[in-house]
């Protein structure tokens, strides 16, 4: 086999860190919510959590709905939590390495017994404002990027399908729209 | 509910933890990252969407042939499909600009918290703040409806 090596560089600068992170880091986000619907029949999503929570603290008749849901809500929470936790503590701390892995060069690496965490370098500014809307848009529109972008597409709903294709894009042209500004990081 | 299967909460956290994993090594846990995606520097992103989608819908697919219902909870396995109108529409829109602004989407901010982005507590707090005031304004807006239908 020839390859192109005009293609294969064209291909590099649109991969830079490769795909295979985040094509076998995309198979475990979906075993994990295989794994919850083998044993439960339900296809989980990570927004409802937020509503189902407020359900604690509020008594707004809005969140009474979910508070059949809300204790498993937290304990899902808690186990993806944790789960970011077990790859910093092992891929992130260079414990553990593989091919499949590659490192990023984003942010800030600090180290807390022995375990290397990271954190950002976006603005809190950014972060607040985004999770406000964020926070509205999930619920107003009935999913998120794993409600409707794993599940829903999933299951072939058409639903998520044109909610996905609708946040996508109009993600790709704030992110656009922010960068042109100069908002940096 | 106190009639749930022993095991059915372990499994949640168990699929919450490979979930939370993939979305640390996938790199999705990093805002810069989505936003690296979303102004084309990298283009690998929608590997891990789509990714988790087919595996996800493999499953979706073939557990109604296999089984009835599921082992913990007796729940029918079907397509719980959500009905689509204008708010489909409006909230991913709304979505869309905070995701677009911040690099941040809900699962993907839990496990940034899990690999140590202790500043990502302001995009938590900011979609709590967020799904209240929708919650508040949906709230007052059920009421106002049912109250005039009930004056009918």
């Amino acid at each position: 086999m020839v390859a192109d090596p005009v293609l294969l560089q064209a291909a590099a600068d649109l991969f830079p860190n490769g795909i295979s992170r985040y094509a076998v880091g995309g198979l475990l986000v979906g075993l994990g919510t295989v794994l919850i619907y083998i044993g439960t029949g339900i296809p989980a999503g990570a927004s409802t959590f937020l509503e189902s929570t407020l359900s604690y603290v509020s008594d707004q008749s809005r969140f009474q709905q979910y508070v059949g849901s809300r204790d498993w809500r937290l304990v899902f929470t808690a186990g993806i939590i944790l789960g970011g936790l077990a790859f910093a503590a092992t891929f992130q701390s260079g414990l553990v390495t593989s091919s499949l892995y590659e490192p990023g060069t984003t942010g800030q690496l600090y180290e807390v017994a022995g375990v290397t965490l990271w954190q950002t370098d976006v603005q809190p500014w950014r972060l607040f404002v985004g999770g406000i809307l964020v926070g509205i848009g999930t619920r107003i529109g009935k999913g998120c990027t794993s409600g409707h972008g794993v599940c829903g597409v999933g299951s072939a709903s058409k639903t998520s399908l044109v909610g996905v294709l609708t946040f996508l894009t109009v993600a790709i042209g704030t992110a656009q729209v922010v960068a042109a500004l100069g908002v940096s990081p | 509910m106190s009639d749930r299967h022993p095991l059915f909460k372990p499994l949640i956290f168990v699929g919450g933890i490979v979930f939370g994993f993939g979305l640390g090594f996938s790199h999705m846990a990093r805002p810069e990252v989505v936003l690296n995606f979303l102004q084309f520097e990298d283009l690998g992103l929608p590997f891990v969407m789509f990714g988790a989608a087919i595996v996800s819908g493999i499953a979706f697919a073939l557990l109604p042939r296999i089984r009835d219902a599921a082992p913990l909870t007796g729940d029918p396995y079907e397509r719980r499909l959500k009905p689509f109108d204008r708010n489909v529409l409006v909230g991913g829109a709304v979505f869309g600009v905070g995701w677009g602004l911040s690099g941040i989407c809900p699962g993907a901010a839990y496990a940034s918290l899990g690999v140590g982005n202790v500043t990502i507590l302001w995009a938590l707090a900011g979609m709590f703040v967020g799904a209240y005031a929708q919650g508040y304004w949906r709230s007052r807006r059920q009421a106002r409806d049912t109250a005039a239908t009930g004056a009918d």
